[in-house]
């Protein structure tokens, strides 16, 4: 095992070379921008290709058109520029087209955008959220497994400090098993054999008159279902014995769990229950670990989002309190005062707190 | 040159209809378009190219949304579906990855010049070496023809039904034109199929375009007129006399560019 210090958006581009990405398109928008230039730097000489896009729309369209080929390609933005993409996100699941997004984005208040998402009709993104470098470099070759073994575009959500912090970390390539073959892709071999391929996301099949729209939703539906069964990811620590379960993702989690381990050290009994997939989200493993809690806090840098998916997981069985908030810096681009371990901190202890009164 | 036909005695075979004239790549001639629709012409001198070049195991065409999309269930070549507008980006990721590939774009004038035109002009300006192949009635034929980027003064659509009028719904976008003056362009012209000589004429644009890409020249774009007489809102048999009299007047027919250098339409390169 080896490790560079690289900078968080370094580590997703060699990551997601590790795992054989040919092709990224993006348009650059703080903090997202770093991957794009890296990417830029690094694709063409192992023979890929990075096409600076002349919107979001055509980044997308794009990377739609490499990994229709087969090729296991990606786009990214923060989530101003995600929200241009939601059509293309919600037609590429119903043409079962793997792709990767990455949503670099300024704080966590894309939560709706990434687990409802913007699109039309019914479709859900598989979506992994690291918590910091070395999650990514896991998580980002995770996300093109995914992507492949289900034909599903997977969203990749971080942030700035995830995007910008330089850490240690090893970039080696992870074996996460076969996936299947891509007979479905469009490679250009079949023309004149009366096999050829047509992949698009209206049910339409090569030879056929008209389409028949419920039964290609329904068949799309089904796997979903399937999804949302398998692949739901977490981490919990400390939940066994809590009377307080703290919730929290991403950057924040890192932060959370910081500020648990201390109070835990000092003898106070708080878990923290880390949703790594945020669609699936994991409601049976929260259900769970709250059991034996008294209460549960959320800690969001937001309005308020995540908070929804933690009520409808544990269905009005413990009582669910918001302990984060909108929290900014001047800039907008999210690094605000309760990206702070002691704000954290106090926020849980407070609650453990009111808990015990 | 005249040819007798002997009516004297029966015909030796009987009479067949267009679809006993299938292109190879094409699955089948029935199609749910309307009569007199000039989008299965162009559809068959683009399938007609592929195959004369010996391209069919070697293409990959991108299709956009309009009412050629219900044509592509029975062309024999990979596709990709495309959302509105957005083929042609589409059109480049494909490219970059198999750049021995035949890439070649199908959109309308709603789904290129409206919703999509700053993809096709991009994707012309960056010279990306893909085909982008148009097919312009001058109206969203299938939402029942209303006002597009391309309808000319004065054409009478479902939204503007005096007349497209230039002070207060603009005026028409010549995308032939346009992209003409673009540097990554190696060949760009504008055809027809309303009559046996444009059918001609089209079909040699789309193998030039073709071999423009094949040799790798940059950009290479054809635009072809087509009739929609539901549209147009003209007894079918009048679509092909309405294509010449009030579309192809304002959308000038002929060569642009050869080989990356402009040319005068109507003269031969």
């Amino acid at each position: 095992m080896s490790r560079d210090l690289l900078e968080g958006s370094e580590a997703i581009a060699r990551a997601a070379l590790a795992a054989d990405c040919r092709f990224f398109a993006g348009y650059p928008m703080t903090p997202f921008t770093e991957l794009l230039e890296h990417f830029a730097a690094l694709l063409p000489e192992r023979g890929g290709a990075c096409i600076n896009a002349e919107s979001e729309l055509e980044a997308i369209g794009m990377a739609w058109g490499a990994a229709a080929t087969g090729a296991r390609a990606a786009t990214g933005s923060t989530g101003q520029g995600l929200a241009l993409m939601q059509e293309s996100l919600s037609e590429l699941t119903r043409a079962e087209i793997p792709l990767v997004v990455f949503n670099l984005a300024r704080g966590q208040g894309d939560y709706f955008q990434a687990t409802r998402g913007g699109g039309h009709g019914d479709y859900r993104l598989i979506c992994l959220a690291p918590l910091d470098a070395a999650e990514a470099v896991e998580l980002t070759q995770l996300a093109f497994h995914l992507a492949d073994r289900w034909r599903h575009p997977v969203l990749v959500y971080g942030d700035y400090l995830l995007a910008h912090t330089h850490e240690a970390v090893d970039v080696a390539a992870l074996d996460f098993g076969p996936t299947p073959d891509k007979d479905w892709a469009v490679d250009g071999a079949l023309g004149g054999t009366g096999r050829a391929r047509n992949l698009n996301p209206i049910g339409m099949v090569p030879g056929q008159k008209g389409i028949d729209p419920a039964v290609f939703w329904d068949r799309l539906q089904a796997k979903t279902e399937q999804i949302a069964v398998a692949e739901p990811r977490f981490e919990a620590e400390g939940c066994e014995d809590a009377e307080l379960v703290v919730v929290a993702f991403g950057t924040l989690a890192r932060f959370a769990r910081h500020a648990v381990r201390a109070l835990r050290s000092e003898g106070r009994r708080v878990g923290l229950f880390r949703p790594i997939t945020l669609w699936p989200f994991p409601a049976r493993a929260l259900a769970a670990a709250a059991a034996g809690a008294r209460r549960v806090a959320v800690l969001e840098q937001n309005a308020g989002q995540m908070i929804d998916d933690v009520r409808l997981a544990l269905e009005g069985a413990v009582p669910v309190e918001a302990i984060g908030g909108i929290s900014t810096d001047p800039a907008g681009f999210g690094i605000g005062p309760l990206l702070d371990a002691e704000v954290v901190r106090g926020r849980i202890h407070s609650q453990l707190e009111e808990g015990s009164r | 040159m005249s040819h007798t036909v002997d009516t004297d005695s029966p015909p030796k075979q009987p009479a067949r209809q267009t679809g006993a004239f299938l292109p190879r790549l094409q699955r089948s001639g029935d199609h749910d378009l309307c009569p007199g629709c000039g989008e299965p012409l162009a559809l068959r001198l683009l399938l007609e190219c592929i195959e004369e070049l010996a391209m069919a195991e070697r293409a990959i065409g991108v299709v956009g949304i309009g009412c050629y999309t219900a044509l592509t269930s029975l062309i024999d070549l990979d596709l990709i579906q495309a959302l509105h507008g957005r083929a042609p980006s589409l059109a480049t990721g494909a490219k970059r990855m198999r750049p021995d590939s035949l890439i070649f774009t199908l959109q309308g004038d709603g789904d290129m010049v409206n919703e999509g035109l700053q993809e096709v002009l991009h994707t012309a300006a960056r010279g990306e070496n893909v085909t982008c192949v148009l097919v312009n009635n001058g109206v969203f034929g299938e939402t029942g023809g209303h006002m597009t980027a391309t309808t000319v003064l004065g054409q009478r659509t479902k939204n503007t039904l005096e007349g497209r009028d230039a002070d207060y719904h603009g005026h028409p976008i010549l995308i032939t034109d346009l992209i003409s003056r673009l540097g990554g362009t190696g060949y760009a012209a504008r055809g027809s199929v309303h009559d046996a000589k444009s059918v001609e004429a089209a079909r040699r644009m789309l193998r030039r375009a073709f071999e423009h890409q094949l040799r790798g020249a940059g950009f290479s774009f054809v635009e072809i007129l087509t009739m929609c007489p539901t549209g147009w809102f003209t007894p079918t048999a009048e679509g092909p006399g309405y294509l010449e009299r009030v579309l192809a007047p304002v959308h000038a027919l002929g060569e642009f560019v050869v080989d990356g250098r402009a040319c005068t339409p109507g003269e031969d390169a």
